[in-house]
């Protein structure tokens, strides 16, 4: 898989957020393979230094990041954090969230391709949180976007793939563009539907950190993402709606 | 003077932005810094001069998702 010319083996990008303790972070990111990890920015008090810890500990990992704009609101709050992110983690990855509504979190789609269209032209390289809107996603690409992260559900949901047939529109409309689905999986089962639908990529947190053991759920994401992918690139059957005999009709013995 | 640091004020004596991180205690931190709601990069903030009232974020790597 390549994302703006990085290869990468692993299919699967892991959020860093609500883990029981550091160790375990540093644990299920390893069981995961994951290549990507998402990040934050966050007030830092001068006493405690809770950032300075954390990012000795995602750099001892040796992973790729990719932060976050998470919690903005507004063009203008997403576009500034872009610019810090830019200058602590030093990398022109952005995963651009633009929040427009607080008890779904969905993106403002709207502000999302506003604040793409910024960030591209300034030379990010722009992970976009969308819904899986064909027009949205049309508008980022012409904003300048080589990957699009369309939500499964709402993130924290773990309600898995809402929209199955707006995700697939999407994949049928976008044959060369990374497709990660971003937000709402909540089980292995999740993630491999995701593959199985052509998707390039899963993105997850919640359903890793807030499992009773992250990481063997880490360990299970990654086994399900590489299943679901091995069986799109194998193409799979035809469902249908009737009993089609799997055994040969021809041949068998009359008993009567 | 008066600054706002992280949403709490504080009372300092600084002339730039670079001084202001010194004597909050931030001077080795790997920090990002935004003036008034503007980013200001690390190489500005020695010629970014404060004034009283003035607001500063300073954030740091956190877990996100």
């Amino acid at each position: 898989m390549r994302l703006y010319d990085v290869a990468l083996d692993s299919r699967l990008l892991l959020g860093t957020s609500q883990y029981p303790s550091p160790a375990i972070l540093a644990e299920a990111v390893r069981a995961s393979g994951a290549g990507i990890v998402t990040v934050s920015l966050r007030r830092e008090a001068a006493r405690l230094r809770e950032g300075q810890d954390f990012w000795r500990l995602i750099r001892e990992l040796g992973v790729r990041v990719l932060p976050n704009t998470a919690g903005c609101h507004s063009v203008k709050e997403a576009v500034t954090t872009a610019h810090m992110a830019r200058e602590i983690f030093a990398t022109h990855w952005i995963k651009l969230e633009v929040i427009g509504e607080a008890d779904t979190l969905q993106p403002d789609v709207f502000g999302l391709v506003e604040a793409a269209r910024a960030l591209c032209a300034e030379g990010f390289e722009v992970f976009p949180y969308m819904t899986e809107d064909l027009v949205v996603a049309e508008k980022l690409v012409e904003a300048g976007c080589k990957v699009l992260m369309p939500w499964g559900a709402p993130i924290g949901s773990g309600r898995g793939l809402n929209n199955v047939f707006g995700l697939r529109a999407l994949r049928a409309h976008f044959p060369e563009i990374p497709l990660i689905v971003d937000a709402g999986i909540g089980l292995p089962s999740h993630a491999a539907a995701a593959m199985e639908l052509g998707y390039d990529a899963v993105l997850l947190n919640t359903a890793v950190a807030k499992a009773g053991d992250p990481v063997v759920m880490a360990k299970a994401m990654a086994q399900a993402i590489e299943a679901g992918r091995a069986a799109y690139m194998a193409g799979p059957m035809e469902p249908r709606d009737m009993a089609a005999p799997s055994t040969p009709v021809l041949g068998r013995a009359n008993l009567t | 003077m008066t600054l706002i640091v992280n949403g709490e004020p504080r009372e300092i004596a600084a002339a730039t932005l670079s001084d202001a991180l010194v004597a909050l205690d931030y001077a080795d931190a790997i920090v990002a810094t935004a003036l008034n709601g503007d980013f200001v990069p690390a190489r500005s903030r020695a010629a970014t001069p404060i004034k009283d009232g003035d607001r500063i974020e300073i954030v740091a790597p956190r877990q996100g998702g």
